[in-house]
């Protein structure tokens, strides 16, 4: 569906050129919900802003739907823009124009009659969810119902791509999941292709396929959410994985556990898809004859598998240790022994 | 009672000062508008960072909005004489007032426009690009009405600055509120006649303030 190729784009500044985008390559399937994570000033907003050519590449190529975005200009980008949706971080709706005049605004621009006009911002307004409230103004309405105004405009004229723009780093974490829910409520509904920005990794394992981590203008990782999360290899993946899996920080609480825990074995299990379901610790008490304590668990659900991690204290002679190091390999668990007190 | 107070006042001749006053406003505030849209329309959408971004074409229209905005209106009255006589025909009368109070309060109603337009968020005319919209439609359809409260607030003020220029025309023979109070009144020294003028000039910009403010509170949904 979203085909990008060496995509390039350098801001001329006056103390040396800014390369906000660099050598960037994509290739976004239909129908999938594809995050791009990074930082503030990674170029994720400039490569969001190529994909609709409301930046245009210093070099390389986009290609969406078979459009060739990086080659039109005037009224042949303005219509394949109709068929590329995108909603913001502030929402930007016209204060002016109530609930229903806002979601009619795109169809006006499309030029579809009166009538029709009327018929779709009803479906719409039903799809979003902000029935009752068609005649409201934005001043009256809450972040979340804002941006689901936000999301009935940008599907109006039913296009293939939807872009999200840090859609809900404005938003509080309960509005976000509600709003996340209703994308991926449209994303089945639809078959919508959902390219999405955040620099909050909890949005990424909520709702998305795959993903992309980008730093300094650059692509540095990408692949199925699980598998970044069970792996991630570059040092910026790590630290987003932890935002989602640690609450706290990590070395701190480990060195609670050490102090609080001297005997036996601190070792962390990282679990993956099928194995989070499995009796694992049980298996181990039963087979082994170890002493497990339970120290500090956590479990994130992803679009395709749960990932967790578990810290557990293991006591016990050095035999049945190593047997116990066995049975967790053999589940494909990962271990990692944290200290030998 | 009234006579009391105001002995040299001659009602019927009040209200026809009344009305050229009016009717020199009135007329001009609405080519005032127009033309002040249009040119802060221009310098805004010409500024660094906009639609048809042109550094030349900003250059050259915010720089005659800022002669004709410095030139005090008496001189300008006079500077204007020969294109005033040629477009209207002659200097006297509520007409020929017409030219310089058009010219001299337009481009302090662009500058008012270019704000106004200048306060609209970015990310509402990016959204309005995302969507495809074309410059037409998101001058129409975003920059106008989303700016509409700023451009009716500076078109009341511009309209309460345009009568006291009126005033100012009134004394080189345009007729109106102004012309009444100075010649009627100081020329004469009949100061009652001074003072009624007054308060009806009063009178008229407490009622333009008052209409404007209306009009802005309906408009601004923010």
């Amino acid at each position: 569906m979203i085909s990008v190729q060496n995509l390039t784009k350098i801001f001329p500044a006056k103390n040396g050129d800014v390369t906000a985008v660099d050598h960037v390559n994509l290739e976004i399937k239909e129908g999938e919900i594809f995050g791009i994570i990074g930082y503030s000033g990674a170029g994720k907003s400039t490569l969001i802003r190529l994909l609709n050519g409301l930046e245009t590449p210093t070099s390389g190529s986009v290609i969406i739907d078979g459009k060739e975005i990086h080659n039109i200009r005037g009224a042949e980008l303005r219509k394949a823009r109709q068929q590329i949706g995108m909603i913001f971080q502030h929402f930007n709706l016209l204060w002016s124009r109530t609930v229903r005049e806002n979601i009619s605004f795109p169809l006006e621009i499309a030029k579809v009659p009166k009538q029709e006009r009327k018929k779709r911002v009803d479906e719409l307004i039903k799809l979003v969810g902000l029935e009752g409230k068609e005649d409201a103004y934005p001043s009256q309405l809450s972040g979340g119902q804002k941006q689901r105004v936000g999301i009935a405009r940008a599907l109006a004229n039913n296009p293939k791509v939807l872009l999200c723009d840090e859609a809900t780093s404005a938003l509080d974490p309960q509005t976000t999941d509600s709003i996340l829910e209703l994308l991926v409520d449209i994303n089945q509904k639809l078959g919508l292709t959902i390219v999405l920005i955040t620099h909050e990794m909890h949005v990424i394992r909520k709702i998305c396929h795959r993903v992309a981590v980008m730093e300094a203008g650059k692509i540095v990782e990408v692949g199925p959410v699980l598998e970044i999360f069970k792996r991630p290899k570059a040092e910026i993946t790590k630290q987003f994985v932890r935002q989602v899996t640690e609450t706290e920080e990590p070395s701190e609480a480990i060195e609670h556990l050490f102090r609080k825990y001297p005997e036996g074995k601190l070792v962390k299990l990282t679990f993956a898809g099928e194995s989070v379901e499995k009796p694992i610790i049980a298996k181990l008490i039963r087979e082994t004859g170890l002493d497990i304590n339970i120290l500090h668990g956590n479990i994130s659900q992803t679009r395709n598998g749960a990932y967790g991690f578990l810290y557990v204290q293991m006591a016990g002679d050095p035999e049945a240790l190593a047997k116990a190091f066995e049975i967790l390999s053999a589940e494909q668990i990962g271990v990692e022994v944290m200290k030998n007190v | 009672m009234f006579s009391a107070i105001f002995p040299n006042v001659d009602l019927a001749k009040a209200w026809q000062k009344t009305w050229e006053t009016l009717y020199m406003t009135g007329i001009s505030i609405i080519f005032i508008f127009l033309l002040g849209i249009i040119l802060g329309l221009l310098v805004f959408l010409t500024s660094k960072g906009n639609l048809w971004e042109n550094r030349w074409i900003y250059g050259i229209i915010s720089g005659l909005i800022n002669i004709f905005r410095s030139i005090p209106f008496v001189i300008l009255i006079v500077l204007l004489i020969p294109f005033t006589k040629f477009l209207v025909g002659t200097m006297i009368g509520a007409d020929a007032a017409l030219p310089a109070l058009i010219i001299g309060s337009a481009p302090f109603y662009a500058r008012m426009v270019e704000i106004g337009l200048r306060e609209i968020d970015k990310g509402v005319i990016e959204a309005a690009k995302a969507m495809g919209a074309n410059t037409f439609t998101i001058i129409f359809k975003v920059l106008l009405p989303e700016s509409m409260p700023a451009l009716v607030s500076g078109i009341t003020v511009t309209a309460i600055a345009l009568v006291g220029y009126t005033a100012i025309a009134g004394v080189i023979g345009a007729g109106g509120l102004g012309d009444y109070a100075y010649l009627d009144g100081f020329s004469q020294n009949q100061n009652d006649v001074t003072f009624f003028a007054t308060l009806l000039i009063l009178l008229i910009v407490f009622i333009i303030q008052f209409i404007g403010d209306f009009i802005t509170k309906k408009l601004d949904k923010r």
